[in-house]
């Protein structure tokens, strides 16, 4: 950037803004097919490469690398997610906590601030696709790919903790770059550094990609379906002004309504599916029925049991980030002297997210019967296509979701729409500040620097929700998945440091050296 | 032998009330005053992750900021009257700290200022005053 592009926008970015948001509308169209020409010209092969499958099958080795890590994990680490459990609860719940510490961030802040990066798209319309595919059997696939995640987010947020960077004003930087260098150091292992980078660049274009993009656009169809269609530009703006005021403006109320907001989104979202179920409550057991028999057995899916093992795999993973990566960065700026108790804390995001919130997507499809079988056979019925089980009102994604929940309370469908709106939102933030942390571990901190990345990632906001920019989102999903390739790689090395920390905590806490405060 | 009274001080008027009314306590019992100020805090409160980030530095600058312009102040003052005097700051529910402190302290007596806001807010919020007159483990004086 030339000396006076960056007085310029150092001194008026709101203008900087308004310049790119006046011209960009105009352009859209030409704009949106050069941008993904080029995308698909020049990606396609990696996108390729992340998504491809095992020779001969449906089953995409990305999936089967997040599952394998989370099963070495969970082997390795003696099924550390059902060990601490309890244990982890009562950390969240401030039992551990000293008072004398209070106004520092509690556990139960950092998990949630996690959390809100996660629950999203994934758990709304992520599962209803798994279940769409792979039937109610693919439930049973991902909530074992949840608990076996567990173990994965433990390893990457107790290093995320252990080796984050401290400064002098107290702020604190952490993540996976930096227990790739730190940690590879220490084992006397070559190549952190260079899987630090590569790391950093992939979280960089995940940010603006799964992170932004994809969340914006999402975001847009789901109002599109409520209100009628209009230019996706007009989304776009909108949410990039609102992510510019909270990112740049530092406004910090707009974030602060949000991450209330959320929580409260995801609590009505559950307890709705829970009075849906209490309410058919005779037929919980036979969804189960359809769950685990789905699990084992050809009930007529796509692909038979291996298609619900696959669907049910893969939006697990694609739901909890667990191994990605991205959740070691959001845990590592708590104030913990144990970097194991926020390992056992981040183990509850993949439980609450998929295990508890993802399952009652799926419950709540089943039980209200969006899915048609066959009333001769009890086989489900697919599609004309033959690419989905056939559904009551032939939609799929989002809209089933909406459908399912629609069919017992009609008015659900609104609310759903602002969940997800905010679900979007919330993920928008979390991204950007994991993003703008492999930037700044790139180029450096500095205003300006951190600048032209925020301005960076507003400008993808717009362009994520004006257009269906294929090449763009498939692109910026596969540098997701990217990141959990050279995560996971470096999880393996450090395990043993994230063993010894484990192994020496639990030791002082059955011996009575850390004990409850209240 | 000396007991301690408790003050809540947030450098408002009231609290200001509250404080003269136990200097002139502890003047006439020879007791000592402690103040107490309370950032409200909670631990189930939702940050966003750079708030996250900057919060070791923020609680660093409150404490301080605290210090300096609200607790410094009113001890010089105390003092020079010939109370022997203590502070204490603490993050927290603000009633429920109160009373906590109150009983670290082992105080005679704690002494607050009507928070001023009277009826729709107190309703839905609370009150410190209505909810330390229930749960203080010592005798309250509420000061107007």
């Amino acid at each position: 950037m030339t000396r006076h592009a960056t007085t310029m926008a150092r001194s008026l970015p709101a203008a900087a803004l308004a310049l790119m948001l006046a011209t960009l509308p105009a352009r859209a169209q030409g704009l949106d097919t050069a941008i993904d020409g080029f995308f698909a010209a020049t990606t396609t092969w990696f996108v390729n490469i992340i998504f491809s499958n095992f020779p001969g099958t449906s089953f995409p080795w990305i999936v089967a690398w997040l599952v394998v890590g989370a099963t070495v994990f969970t082997l390795y680490f003696g099924f550390i997610q059902f060990r601490a459990f309890r244990h982890s609860i009562h950390l969240v719940r401030g039992d551990y906590s000293n008072p004398n510490d209070a106004g520092e961030v509690s556990h139960f802040q950092a998990l949630t601030t996690a959390l809100s990066g996660t629950v999203g798209l994934g758990n709304i319309a992520g599962v209803a696709v798994a279940i769409s595919i792979g039937g109610p059997g693919a439930t049973f696939w991902m909530i074992l790919a949840g608990l076996l995640g567990m173990a994965s987010k433990f390893t990457e947020c107790t290093l995320g903790v252990k080796y984050r960077n401290e400064y002098a004003d107290g702020t604190v930087s952490g993540g996976p770059m930096y227990y790739m260098v730190k940690g590879f150091k220490e084992r006397g292992i070559p190549g952190g550094k260079i899987m630090a980078v590569l790391f950093a660049i992939f979280c960089i274009l995940g940010s603006f990609g799964g992170g932004n993009m994809f969340q914006a656009n999402q975001a847009h169809a789901q109002i599109t379906n409520v209100v009628g269609a209009y230019p996706g530009w007009i989304t776009g703006v909108v949410m990039a002004v609102i992510v510019f005021l909270v990112i740049v403006g530092g406004l910090k109320s707009i974030a602060r309504v949000t991450e209330k907001v959320v929580p409260f989104m995801a609590a009505i979202y559950v307890g709705t599916a829970l009075i849906i179920i209490g309410m058919n409550y005779d037929m919980i057991g036979e969804a189960f029925r359809q769950i685990f028999v789905g699990a084992f057995t050809n009930d007529g899916v796509v692909g038979g049991m291996i298609g619900a093992l696959i669907q049910g795999f893969r939006r697990a993973a694609f739901s909890n980030e667990a191994g990605v990566g991205s959740a070691a960065i959001a845990h590592s700026a708590v104030r913990t002297k144990e970097p194991t108790t926020e390992g056992f804390v981040s183990l509850l995001e993949p439980f609450i997210d998929t295990v508890i919130i993802c399952t009652m997507t799926a419950l709540v499809i089943i039980i209200t019967g969006q899915l048609v079988s066959d009333p001769t056979t009890g086989l489900f019925v697919l599609n004309e296509a033959g690419t989905q089980i056939q559904t009551v009102t032939g939609n799929s994604g989002v809209a089933l979701t909406s459908d399912a929940f629609s069919s017992a309370f009609s008015w659900f469908r609104y609310i759903l729409v602002l969940a997800v709106v905010l679900f979007a939102f919330s993920t928008m933030i979390s991204w950007s500040y994991y993003g703008l942390k492999a930037w700044t571990f790139l180029f450096g901190e500095g205003q300006t620097k951190e600048l032209i990345f925020k301005l960076l990632f507003c400008f993808f906001v717009i362009i994520g929700a004006a257009s269906s920019l294929g090449a763009v989102i498939d692109f910026s999903d596969a540098a997701i998945f990217a990141m959990a390739v050279v995560n996971i790689l470096a999880l393996y090395v450090l395990m043993p440091i994230v063993k010894a920390e484990m192994n020496s905590y639990l030791a002082r806490l059955k011996s009575g050296e850390i004990r409850k405060y209240n | 032998m000396t007991r301690k009274i408790v003050v809540g001080y947030d450098g408002s008027e009231t609290a200001r009330r509250a404080l003269d009314f136990a200097m002139a306590r502890a003047r006439a019992e020879g007791n000592s005053i402690v103040i107490a100020h309370v950032l409200e805090w909670s631990p189930y409160s939702f940050l966003t992750p750079s708030e996250v980030e900057e919060r070791h530095r923020r609680r660093s600058e409150e404490l301080q900021r605290a210090e300096t312009a609200i607790l410094a102040p009113v001890v010089a003052e105390v003092e020079q009257a010939g109370i022997p005097v203590a502070t204490v700051l603490r993050y927290g529910h603000i009633a429920e700290t109160m009373a906590r402190i109150a009983k670290d302290e082992d105080a005679a007596m704690l002494i607050i200022g009507r928070m001023g806001h009277s009826g729709f807010a107190a309703r839905i919020f609370g009150s410190v005053a209505a909810t330390l007159a229930q749960a203080s483990p010592v005798p309250v004086v509420i000061v107007p």
